[in-house]
């Protein structure tokens, strides 16, 4: 039987309706999310590695908020039962993180290329290299260009509005793509936080998939005829122009998603202290240790600003652009070895000297705000004298 | 699917290409036909680009002519030969990846079943050898594990045809391809046997010699997928480009190598599937 909830439509379930305080894990925040999504269906792994969040769920689908679940047999085969079930018109959801992410890798592309709107949640952790199952975002770095959104939680309450808002975003006709939301595995999802949330006897409306710019396949819905193979068997200029356009209304896909990004999470970016020189960009668990760093600059009379990036696909360009305009050192921290935040800020702005890559922990280690703020210092006074 | 829906709007008919319009006025949909009817109506496959003597060809004919509910049924393919010929198939028809196919069968199938319960949608895997018995071979069968309600079909041309003719896993032992410069070091994978252990409620291996016979596997195979299980069909479809024979030595091959007894036709039928059948096909009678 399912439970009965009521529908309410996104305006009012995402911005309007009244909010409890409750405390919670990160993967507790992924659940409640999911619960008021009106999701038809999540198929689950166990080991990636990952959360509990899988289990909540699975929960959730034995008390009747989900109508069908089951284990799928590795990553791979999980996010193509998804693409299926997609396919076939329904609302899905799954989550991995690290190796079991990069496991799945090849059927990312394949849910933007189909205009799914698929919403997969990232625990980040360590990928194999050297394995490691620690937090880590590295994987976020191989999935910039598979075509997907990309949102990156700060806290539990972000991993819970991110959620529940990506469906709203991914459903719009003009925008119809997958979106991956992600968190720092642990420093998130193991831990308890504040999160606020709309009531759980409420759900947003049933995914329409009448709405979607490319048909369903359920042969109830014309053509008849439709597969994506031309764009590929057919070695002639039409195929290729033919699959080049494909790809670039994904790219625009993306770029329509923005108004929506900005209608219900606020932006793309949040600034804090708009008129510092000195900024620390960041995006993730590392945005929390910049808010100390802020703290630790202020008591020493430093003053810097924060900028938060919520949204990594599309990526925040000209707000981005704007907000550093007078900056003139830029820091960018990161829970991984390869720095991929700092390259797409220096792909982004003139002068991109100002952009300081690091600093970057990784392997399980932490980021002490202490860390960052020496960072600041030691751009601003000289490496030598500010070793403490 | 309503038939309406595929209906020409008033005033479009003199612009439709003519093979479509001879799919509306004579297509297999809401009509019961089967392999003995072919050319009394239009196919659902429309030309297709596949070599001469193709016996893969021949065989997607057949079973297309055979699916007892065409009008609902949703077919996922795979990379390979088969996938060059499916763009041309008037159903809708699903080619995701390489060797995917029955995890994405398995979503679709659940996700029709919710959309739709008061009505039978037919998920039909079509995948050739390399897709089914190698590189898809874990989700092929726990697939079967979880006794998905859906139908697999092998189209067995006994190589990787599509890229040149590399040795797959149904390769006969001692066959000398790309890949395999000394001939194959290991038989033919037994995936009918492994499709009863599996949990399988039908299985069967055909051939396009016999067509009546094949038709009729897949119309069992489809069956015993909607009430009972998963169903596994395996159709010999020899390859003339890669084994190097002539286009109109397909059929001869084929019988040749069922005298030889190196390719034998079967049918493993569960009791459930058998009492299933029994009903079934007595009440058409």
């Amino acid at each position: 039987m399912m439970i009965q909830q009521q529908v309410v439509d996104a305006e009012y379930m995402l911005l309007q309706a009244e909010r409890e305080k409750t405390f919670i894990t990160g993967s507790e925040a992924v659940a409640e999310a999911v619960k008021r999504a009106n999701v038809d269906m999540a198929v689950a792994y166990p080991i990636t590695p990952q959360s509990e969040s899988m289990h909540l769920i699975g929960e959730l689908y034995a008390k009747g908020y989900l109508k069908d679940y089951y284990r799928g047999e590795n990553e791979f085969a999980v996010m193509a039962s998804i693409h299926g079930a997609s396919l076939g018109g329904g609302r899905v959801f799954t989550a991995t993180s690290g190796p079991g992410t990069l496991r799945a890798m090849e059927m990312f592309p394949v849910w933007a290329g189909s205009r799914q709107p698929i919403v997969c949640a990232f625990m980040c952790r360590g990928v194999s290299l050297p394995p490691s199952i620690q937090p880590e975002n590295i994987e976020m770095s191989m999935l910039l260009d598979t075509g997907m959104l990309m949102f990156h939680a700060e806290t539990a309450q972000d991993f819970f509005d991110m959620i529940l808002k990506a469906y709203v975003i991914a459903e719009q006709p003009e925008v119809h793509l997958p979106v991956g939301v992600f968190a720092d595995g642990f420093l998130v999802t193991h831990t308890r936080d504040q999160v606020k949330l709309p009531p759980e006897n409420l759900k947003l409306p049933a995914y329409d998939p009448g709405c979607a710019p490319v048909p369903v396949f359920d042969m109830e819905t014309p053509p008849m005829r439709i597969t994506r193979d031309p764009l590929l068997n057919k070695s002639n200029f039409i195929s290729y122009a033919a699959n080049a356009s494909w790809h670039q209304e994904i790219l625009a896909a993306a770029d329509r998603a923005r108004k929506h990004i900005d209608r219900y999470l606020g932006g793309l970016l949040e600034v804090v202290n708009p008129n510092a020189k000195i900024f620390i960009v960041a995006s993730g668990t590392a945005v929390s240790q910049s808010r100390e760093a802020l703290r630790h600059l202020e008591k020493e009379g430093i003053e810097a600003g924060l900028i938060k990036i919520k949204s990594i696909r599309p990526f925040p360009e000209s707000e981005l652009v704007k907000a550093t305009a007078n900056a003139d050192l830029i820091v960018v921290p990161e829970f991984n070895a390869g720095g991929w935040l700092a390259r797409e800020i220096k792909a982004v702005l003139d002068h991109n000297s100002r952009v300081v890559s690091g600093p970057r922990v990784f392997g399980g280690m932490t980021l002490p705000p202490e860390l960052i703020a020496k960072e600041i210092k030691q751009r601003l006074y000289g490496g030598v004298n500010h070793v403490e | 699917m309503k038939k309406d829906i595929f209906q020409i709007s008033p005033g479009f008919e003199d612009i439709m290409p003519a093979e479509y319009r001879d799919l509306i006025d004579n297509g297999p949909f809401e009509k019961n036909v089967g392999v003995s009817d072919l050319g009394s109506f239009k196919e659902l496959l429309e030309e297709h680009p596949l070599c001469a003597g193709c016996g893969l060809a021949l065989s997607l004919r057949l079973i297309l002519a055979s699916l007892p509910n065409p009008e609902d049924t949703i077919i996922v393919g795979s990379t390979g030969c088969s996938a060059l010929a499916f763009p041309q198939v008037a159903l809708h028809n699903i080619h995701s990846l390489f060797g995917n196919q029955n995890a994405v069968a398995s979503g679709l199938k659940r996700a029709l079943t919710l959309r739709f319960p008061d009505k039978v949608k037919d998920v039909v895997v079509i995948a050739g050898d390399g897709a089914t018995a190698d590189i898809g071979l874990d989700m092929v069968l726990q697939s079967w594990f979880r006794q998905e309600n859906i139908t697999t079909i092998m189209l067995d041309n006994e190589a990787y045809a599509n890229t040149g003719g590399q040795e797959s896993g149904m390769s006969p032992m001692g066959t000398v391809l790309n890949m395999a410069p000394k001939g194959k070091k290991f038989p033919k994978v037994s995936v009918p046997e492994l499709a009863r252990e599996s949990g399988c409620a039908y299985v069967a291996t055909v051939t396009p010699a016999q067509p009546k016979k094949l038709g009729k596997a897949v119309v069992r195979g489809i069956l015993a997928a909607r009430e009972l299980g998963p169903s596994y069909i395996q159709v010999f479809a020899p390859c003339p480009t890669n084994y190097k024979f002539k286009p109109n030595e397909t059929i001869s091959k084929i019988k040749l190598r069922e005298k030889e007894g190196t390719y034998e036709t079967k049918e493993y039928i569960t009791a459930e599937a058998q009492e299933l059948f029994a009903r079934l096909e007595e009440g058409k009678k």
